[in-house]
């Protein structure tokens, strides 16, 4: 098995987090499940949190991304700047294309 | 019991928990009472002061700046700052963008930076509103971002951590680097505060 994963996207690919609720320990906040943003770089790969909380290995690890969002996407009643702007790390296996 | 403002407490389940654990791992042999104590003496020991000394040589040295942005870990080395085990990630305020840190799942924070967190970091009320309300919790903190600058949240959800890099304020014109990283404060490292010349 190969020990970690291809990225997929690259700086500046739209992207929509996934919009599930499995149970465990999960890094991808509930608030940001189902948004699309837009990559704004890559992290590196790290194992994965949801298998390394069960006492497993994490592997492949997985490509983290650090994904940019408008806030007026995320809150429809947002009061700022039409520019301001939420960032959040999420895991490959969290995105898809969008 | 827990003593908490003179006044005694239940212990939480939690705080029971880890007294447990501890009492365990001395009891088996794995650590020292004498192990924990300097651990937790050399976390309460650390402040902002590390962190305060990367923003003065960033604002002092355009090199390293360009270098601390590209990898922030690699950079902190440079410095001997070693920051174990986790990637650290600089982000820069400029005139037309201000950035702020919160990590809305827990407590993440670039404690090998800035020590450790102050309370209101880890509060709910904090990890929830910075995300949805930003500017109205800099405004609580006396920190009012004018409408063309976009303001950007920075979740610390995974494996990375954040520090702001301040904009030098006007008037520290010839500052040593000592002298500017004494107005670097905690707050303006996580970005609900700017530095201040007086």
């Amino acid at each position: 098995m190969k020990q970690t994963a291809q990225p997929s996207f690259r700086p500046g690919d739209r992207v929509a987090v996934r919009k599930a609720w499995p149970l465990g320990h999960i890094r991808t906040p509930h608030y940001i499940r189902g948004q699309v943003g837009s990559i704004e770089r890559v992290c590196g790969s790290f194992p994965v949190p949801e298998e390394l909380a069960q006492q497993r290995n994490g592997l492949p690890a997985q490509p983290l991304y650090r994904v940019r969002f408008l806030q007026r996407d995320v809150w429809p009643d947002y009061q700022g700047g039409a520019n301001d702007a939420l960032e959040v790390e999420i895991f490959q296996h969290w995105l898809d294309p969008a | 019991m827990n003593e908490d403002n003179g006044r005694y407490q239940p212990l939480s389940y939690f705080q029971l928990m880890e007294i447990s654990l501890r009492e365990l791992l001395v009891e088996k042999g794995v650590l020292t009472d004498e192990q924990v104590r300097a651990t937790v003496d050399d976390m309460r020991s650390r402040g902002a002061e590390r962190g305060a000394s990367v923003v003065a040589r960033a604002w002092t040295d355009p090199q390293f700046k360009a270098r601390l942005l590209a990898d922030g870990t690699k950079a902190c080395q440079e410095l001997g700052l070693d920051v174990p085990a986790l990637r650290l990630i600089a982000v820069d305020n400029t005139p037309a963008v201000h950035n702020v840190i919160v990590c809305t799942l827990c407590s993440c924070y670039p404690r090998m930076l800035l020590g450790l967190p102050p309370e209101w970091y880890k509060s709910r009320p904090y990890r929830s509103r910075a995300v949805r309300e930003p500017r109205a919790v800099l405004a609580e903190f006396g920190l009012a971002i004018p409408d063309h600058v976009q303001v950007r949240v920075h979740d610390s959800t995974a494996d990375m951590r954040y520090i702001v890099l301040p904009m030098r304020p006007g008037g520290t014109e010839g500052w040593s680097e000592e002298r500017l990283a004494g107005i670097v404060t905690r707050d303006c490292m996580i970005g609900v505060a700017v530095p201040k010349a007086a």
